[in-house]
């Protein structure tokens, strides 16, 4: 936008009165100047100028002193030692003794400094001026015609060749840099919509490490569970329990609100997957009279008694469930992986 | 020309050496220039200070946390010195960080000033920015420095992420999962990007590793280079100052450089170095090792990001589950939209200088700073913005305020959503009817005085109170603003009776310049005739 759009009347006038002009008498509200300077006690006093002095020397005192309290504190307390200060509880000695120590040696150094800025050096207000930032007229011109100058030396005009393929080789050579990034992970292919589930697979309870049986998932009470072979020392188990990762419930088959959920489970024990479908956290508190379970990061709800549809709170849909029936020795096993991709939601999930 | 040996009088060995530096650097022409600048003193503007020094305190603390911290996912099962961890599995990042914290001597101290300082420096940006805002310092030539301030804050943001999550524990580990979350969220691309970023499932073995090069050199680097083209800026432009008596638009008083401002803002550093390391002392941040390791199927209550990042978190957690299923594809609008309006909610921030100077059609320099009751309409949006953003970030606690007033979450999540677009239209009307009573009663003092507190009895027995006269100072620091008159659109046919064509541009830029400088969106201030008519006609009373 050039500045022609906006008339120049709309543009408030400048105050320009130079500085230590003296107040034209017609404009009460010209500029009057700077104003005299006002001496401080120091300037005329030498005997305060003397206790400035010392305080600032006290300062820069105090802070070697407190140096020499941290190199002590650092060499007298051990690292483990724990002791109890009021109000801050029970902490480490030495991080309490270190911080404070060093805090008050800096600290000292700044207020000396700045006690001795404000009391003993000059307090005299001085103005410089300032100067446009934009280069005058004459400046500009001889920019330009020096670049005219370098630009027809080069021919870039005229020789429309050399230009264009230079461009071309310039946009293209940072290709190469891209391709290299390629390799920075593999592509997500279906890698999101599987996990360790399958079936056959018994539900391992997260605490004890042992097979599940049905006897062994009481009502009202939230049990996890990991997939049969999936150890803690396993490489992948990160990974891998961030998506396999189960609750499991038990619930009276007459209070189970959904067909499917019913059909899925076995005697009134259900198995949903313990990912938020929001952004991916693991759920973690159960609601034994509601069924309900709520994400502890922020907040949903999930009716475990209804196809843990949402009931509350930002996640989109509502937690994928694990089909579940028992094996010949009686263990709790999955009855194949889970039917949809579990936690957060991405592009290509449908 | 005569060597050494022949001078008479052999120079002290200081000015030597700068001589000698002289020769190759040309520094005498620097200092000439920079040794005596004069700095204008305002308390304001030392929350630039605080987050430049704060800046320099996590680099130094940083680079001694790197000699201790690995880097590294790889899985060890604990035996240091922390008892309560012993035997865990945990990943080496999270093992060396126990480490800084139980066997480093000072290791400790050095992580919480480490951490410390990061949240002070983002605060001390964030308060700075808006000092800048609501004095307009961000006008022409310093815009390009408001962009620098603008990333300077948005990288550290992403700076301060990437820190917190390197420790590898629980919380700071569900702070990247929220993160991937989103990242999955974002349409076509997202689940491509986590792959790349993770170097495949979440979690993966490279984050600890990518978010560390992130973390202590690409984005500290950029900052520091941003830092310090900030500052050159600062130096060039010469820092702008408040109207006052003997300051002018092309002028700037102060103080000179060496000795003042060295000794006051050099100690200032020491300072804040000292405040920020006693509060490292006493007040413990981030205990990593209460939580326990990184594992992704447990996760504690009550997770909180560090502040700054509590926006985009109240965010996420207010906005309704959206999401639709089309062709085959999701689109988590549920989380999307959180995930746009961060950027939106930052982006209004940058481009603002922009917008105004459009407004006003101003192309002057401007030097002198605004006192924000002068340009109600500015600061009346700056306390919008600011309402959105805190509203949001009291969202982001929205659990921890449930639990601690006993209040529903559903009602707290209701009135968050409510008021993140009913409070900051509040807070732009409430703003600016302050800013013009406040303009009002300027001119008030202008034409009629301050209230002396003296009552006087008038001698037909009415009691008066008495008025003092402004000083000739006071008068002109309460005059020296300008003020716009909005811009017109003018008639829609010229002078030779042809049609003009007016853009919508043009309309919609009268518009705003009518909200912004049209009748009662500012107080007209005095005039000098006002003002004579007042004193001579009523005399002194
Ligand atoms: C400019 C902005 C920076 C910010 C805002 C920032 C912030 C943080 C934060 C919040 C942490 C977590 C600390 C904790 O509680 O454990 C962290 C960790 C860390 N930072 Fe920075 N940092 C910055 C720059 C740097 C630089 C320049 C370096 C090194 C040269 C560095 C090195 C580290 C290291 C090694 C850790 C991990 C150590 C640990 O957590 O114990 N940081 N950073
Ligand atoms: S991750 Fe569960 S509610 Fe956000």
């Amino acid at each position: 936008m050039s500045s022609q759009e906006i008339p120049e009347k709309n543009l408030p006038s400048e105050q320009d009165t130079a500085h230590g002009a003296v107040a034209v008498a017609e404009d009460p509200f010209a500029d009057p100047g700077l104003p005299p300077h006002k001496p401080r006690v120091q300037d005329i006093d030498e005997r305060a100028a003397k206790r400035s002095e010392r305080t600032v020397a006290l300062l820069f005192t105090l802070s070697m002193l407190s140096t020499i309290g941290f190199i002590a504190s650092f060499v007298a307390f051990p690292v483990e030692k724990i002791v109890y200060v009021w109000p801050l509880g029970h902490v480490s000695a030495l991080n309490l003794s270190l911080g404070v120590t060093l805090g008050l040696a800096l600290f000292c150094i700044g207020a000396g400094a700045v006690h001795w800025a404000r009391t003993l050096m000059s307090d005299v207000e001085v103005a410089d001026d300032r100067h446009p930032i934009e280069a005058d007229p004459v400046v500009k011109a001889k920019v330009m015609s020096d670049f005219a100058a370098g630009a027809e030396e080069s021919a870039i005009g005229r020789r429309k060749l050399i230009r264009t393929t230079m461009f071309g080789a310039l946009a293209m050579v940072p290709l190469s840099g891209v391709v290299l990034l390629r390799d920075l992970g593999p592509l997500p292919e279906e890698k999101l919509r599987h996990t360790l589930w399958g079936k056959g697979k018994q539900l391992i309870n997260m605490n004890t490490n042992e097979p599940l049986r049905p006897e062994d998932v009481a009502v009202g009470s939230l049990t996890f569970a990991k997939p049969e072979g999936l150890e803690e020392d396993n490489h992948e188990f990160n990974n891998e329990i961030a998506k396999a990762a189960l609750m499991i419930v038990r619930l009276q088959p007459q209070d189970i609100k959904d067909k499917r959920e019913l059909d899925w489970s076995h005697q009134g024990i259900v198995a949903f997957s313990k990912i938020c479908t929001h952004v991916g956290c693991p759920i973690s508190l159960y609601e034994q009279q509601t069924h309900h379970v709520l994400c502890p990061c922020h907040q949903s709800t999930f009716d475990l008694s209804d196809g843990a549809r949402v009931i509350f709170g930002p996640a989109g849909h509502a937690l994928p469930q694990l089909r579940i029936g028992v094996n010949d020795e009686g263990f709790l096993e999955a009855l194949g992986d889970f039917e949809e991709p579990v936690g957060p939601s991405f592009w290509e999930r449908g | 020309m005569s060597t050494v040996t022949d001078d008479k009088r052999k120079a002290p060995a200081g000015e030597r050496v700068a001589d000698w530096a002289d020769g190759r650097l040309g520094i005498y022409s620097l200092a000439k220039a920079n040794m005596r600048k004069i700095f204008p003193d305002h308390w304001s503007f030392m929350l630039g200070e605080i987050a430049l020094y704060s800046f320099i305190i996590i680099i130094l603390t940083g680079v001694y946390l790197t000699l201790f911290f690995h880097p590294s996912m790889n899985e060890v099962v604990y035996h240091g010195s922390y008892v309560p961890m012993q035997g865990i599995r945990m990943t080496e990042a999270y093992a060396s960080t126990l480490e800084i914290s139980f066997d480093v001597r000072g290791g400790l101290l050095i992580r919480q000033i480490h951490h410390w300082a990061a949240l002070i420096f983002l605060a001390a940006m964030f308060v700075h920015m808006m000092r800048v805002f609501f004095t307009g310092a961000f006008r022409k030539p310093r815009e390009i420095n408001w962009l620098f301030g603008f990333l300077l804050f948005v990288l550290g943001m992403f700076t301060g992420f990437t820190g917190y999550s390197l420790p590898d524990d629980l919380l700071s580990g569900t702070g990247v999962r929220f993160t991937q979350g989103a990242i999955l969220a974002t349409p076509v691309v997202g689940t491509y990007i986590s792959f790349f970023l993770f170097g495949g499932e979440f979690p993966g073995h490279d984050m600890v590793a990518r978010f560390y090069s992130i973390h202590i050199l690409l984005l500290p680097g950029i900052m520091l280079g941003l830092v310090v083209a900030h500052l050159i800026l600062v130096f060039y432009h010469k820092h702008t100052q408040f109207a006052g008596p003997g300051r002018t638009n092309k002028n700037v008083v102060g103080m000179p450089l060496l000795p003042v401002y060295m000794a006051k803002a050099g100690g200032f550093f020491f300072l804040v170095f000292g405040v920020i390391a006693a509060i490292a002392g006493l007040f413990t941040i981030n205990p990593v090792w209460a939580l326990g390791p990184y594992r992704p199927d447990q996760v504690s209550t009550g997770a909180q990001p560090d502040w700054y990042m509590g926006f985009a978190e109240g965010l996420i957690r207010v906005m309704p589950g959206w999401e639709i299923n089309l062709w085959g594809h999701t689109l988590a609008l549920g989380v999307f939209i959180p995930l746009t309006l961060f950027g939106l909610v930052l982006v209004a921030l940058a481009v603002y200088p922009f917008i105004e100077s459009w407004v006003t059609g101003d192309k002057r320099e401007h030097h002198i700073l605004d006192r924000p009751r002068n340009a109600p309409t500015r600061t009346a949006l700056g306390v919008a913005w600011i309402t959105g953003y805190v509203i949001m970030l009291l969202g982001g606690g929205n659990d921890i305020f449930a639990t601690h007033f006993h209040l529903s979450i559903n009602s707290i999540t209701w009135f968050v959503r409510i008021s993140y677009f009913v409070g900051p239209v509040l807070a732009f009307v409430i703003t600016r009817r302050i800013c013009l009573g406040l303009q009002r009663r300027d001119k008030d003092k202008v034409l009629h005085g301050r209230e002396s507190g003296i009552i006087k009895r008038l001698p037909h027995g009415e009691f008066v109170e008495v008025h003092e006269q402004l000083s000739r100072q006071e008068l002109h620091t309460l005059t020296a603003h300008e003020q716009y008159a909005p811009a017109e659109i003018g008639p829609s046919v010229d002078e030779n009776g042809v049609e003009r064509k007016v853009t919508r541009g043009q309309k919609l830029r009268a518009k705003l310049s009518k909200g912004y400088y049209g009748e009662g969106n500012q107080i007209p201030k005095p005039t000098a005739d006002e003002y004579k008519e007042i004193t001579s006609g009523h005399g002194h009373h």
